[in-house]
């Protein structure tokens, strides 16, 4: 793992009122990897990754991008750093079709002269392009204009996760993306983390669930109240330390 | 076409159990089909309604009557235009029918002292306009948690400004141009179709091209499904919430100036109770009070049927106390379908992972 990573977060501070949620936090993640964020509830894993997908702004420290400073202010900053996001909630709208959830937010529209609000979709090529990114990352799913509330656990998980991985140039960040699944259902999902690492982008993957983490991480970055408590290789030696790393064997 | 597409790795219980395999590809279909139903239903609900009326009124299904029924309902419709936008980003405009009446009121006053048409009607919008405006940026930038508190507070000023302003009392006398719009029905052959039609027909269309076709409609609907998901989709949520509460008042303008000019005078009694009507006409046309569904044709369906009921029961004598009381039922019925609706989408949801 040498070379400049793709995201660095250098001495990341968050406050919010008394409670310091991050404190001095240092990650990186390089490209073709998975980085796991491990900790308890409360340990800073969300705050953290809400910093850098624009969610939350950090109060002081740094972020790094292919060791170039860059200033992540809004989710729309994020995007367009190449900084994809699955929250645990997935944020997918029930009420619109497969397409316009991929879509959301960027949608294909023209004429360019007008304003963004009042330009014409392009529904087709939206269509055919979630079909393509659906199919080139094996994703399930039957038909791109069917209604995203009708779909099960499973296949919703795999279209927020197919929905970062389309437009990720460099980070894909997962907030526990297999929590509300079950076995097949994890594996598909862990398959397609496995597929985003290979295509070369850097992902962070924040979960519970220490089977999935050994499974995919290729490393574990653990956190306890806001502080960096320990960097481990997860391998099965080493898993009972990893565990007592989050749940802080002095306390 | 269904029963090829059971699955093949079916739990052995369940496979059992079935003696024949296509069954439950049709207890599949069953909720999926009900769900059709329910998305059709405000039609099918018109349908019924004017099937009724007609075998029990001999002058309901007459070309003149049908031009009093489109007339009555124009400013129905075009409110529920503006509230089915307002009710897809999970709010409510309670203040429409004051922001008519005012929207009236200012108008007749412009033409008391300007014989100018145009100018009136450009009055008109831009109180509308004003009203709506003041409701959106205070809902957004006052950091509301609803936007019924808001609208509840302009319907009060906006009626007392009107009162107010009229010194209680109608005025009399539009300009030609508004009377026309508002009042007027066209020339042979089709002297029964009253001029609003066309206008609710163009704002039908105009919004209907928004909605569906444009950004800014992707965009409505997104905010009311997901608003939390929107904003970090970077959707510029409080700039939607503000345009439909403008939008919504510029409505207002638009049906003050349809019964300003079928009456031939402005008064601050205008549209007294026009926004329940308008959020009736919504709910009956099957859009979610929770935000995000709903559709300009059945809202417009709703609008209708609310004209329907009115006229038909007119029509037959029927007490006029009666028809509050119908147009309730009806309402209750529509809402029971949007959650028989959740309901079925919930139980094919649990379908659909039990296949894959």
């Amino acid at each position: 793992m040498n070379g400049v990573p793709a995201l660095a977060v250098r001495a990341a501070t968050k406050r919010f009122g008394a409670v310091l949620a991050l404190d001095g936090v240092d990650v990186e993640v390089f490209a073709g990897e998975v980085l796991a964020l491990l900790g308890d509830n409360g340990a800073g894993k969300s705050t953290l990754i809400k910093c850098v997908s624009g969610v939350h702004r950090l109060d002081s420290g740094s972020i790094e991008m292919a060791g170039q400073p860059v200033l992540i202010h809004s989710p729309a900053a994020a995007r367009s750093l190449g900084i994809e996001t699955v929250y645990q909630d997935l944020a997918l709208f029930d009420n619109l079709d497969l397409a316009a959830n991929f879509y959301a937010g960027r949608e294909e529209a023209g004429p360019a002269w007008l304003p963004r609000g009042i330009r014409f979709l392009r529904r087709g090529a939206m269509v055919d392009a979630t079909a393509q990114v659906l199919s080139r990352l094996q994703v399930g799913v039957p038909d791109p204009r069917a209604a995203v509330g009708l779909m099960s656990g499973g296949q919703r998980q795999a279209i927020a996760v197919a929905r970062a991985a389309a437009f990720a140039s460099k980070v894909v960040i997962l907030d526990e993306p297999t929590a509300a699944l079950g076995l097949r259902e994890s594996q598909r999902v862990l398959d397609l983390i496995r597929r985003l690492r290979d295509q070369g982008q850097a992902v962070i993957v924040i979960s519970h669930a220490m089977d999935h983490v050994m499974e995919v991480a290729d490393r574990a970055v653990v956190l306890r109240r806001g502080r960096k408590v320990g960097e481990e290789i997860p391998l099965p030696d080493n898993r009972q330390r990893i565990v007592s790393l989050i749940v802080g064997g002095d306390s | 076409m269904t029963e090829q597409s059971a699955p093949p790795a079916r739990p052995a219980a369940v496979a059992a159990a079935d003696t024949e395999p296509p069954r439950p590809a049709r207890r599949y279909d069953v909720p999926r089909l009900a769900l059709g139903v329910i998305r059709i239903g405000p039609a099918l609900m018109l349908v019924g309604i004017v099937a009724v009326m007609w075998s029990l009124s001999d002058v309901f299904m007459t070309t003149g009557n049908f031009g009093n029924v489109l007339s009555q309902t124009a400013v129905i419709a075009v409110l529920a235009i503006a509230q089915l936008l307002v009710l897809l980003t999970r709010g409510i405009d309670l203040s429409v029918g004051s922001t008519l009446a005012l929207a009236a009121v200012v108008g007749a006053l412009v033409f008391a002292s300007v014989k100018s048409g145009p100018l009136v009607i450009v009055a008109m919008l831009a109180t509308g306009l004003a009203v709506g405006a003041v409701n959106g940026t205070v809902y957004v930038w006052g950091r509301l948690p609803h936007p019924f508190i808001i609208t509840l507070a302009t319907l009060s000023v906006a009626r007392g400004l009107a009162l107010w302003l009229s010194g209680g009392q109608p005025h009399r006398g539009m300009p030609p141009v508004i009377q026309t719009i508002g009042g007027d029905h066209v020339g042979d052959p089709i002297a029964w179709l009253p001029y609003s039609s066309f206008l609710v027909l163009g704002l039908v269309l105009l919004v209907y091209v928004l909605l569906t076709r444009m950004v800014w409609g992707r965009w409505i609907y997104a905010v009311g499904g997901n608003p939390e998901g929107a904003r970090r989709a970077a959707i510029p949520v409080n700039g939607v919430l503000i345009s439909v509460y403008v939008f919504s008042g510029l409505c207002a303008g638009i049906a003050a100036f349809i019964t300003a000019g079928r009456l031939n005078a402005g008064s601050p009694t205008f549209g007294e109770l026009a926004e329940l009507d308008s959020i009736a006409a919504v709910v009956i046309g099957g859009a979610s009070f929770m935000g995000g569904r709903g559709n300009i044709g059945n809202a417009i369906l709703g609008a209708l049927m609310i004209g329907v009921i009115r006229n038909g029961m007119n029509l037959l004598d029927v007490d006029a106390f009666l028809q509050p009381i119908v147009i309730g039922i009806v309402i209750v019925i529509a809402v029971e379908l949007d959650v028989v609706r959740g309901w079925l989408e919930r139980r094919l949801r649990v379908l659909q992972a039990a296949r894959s």
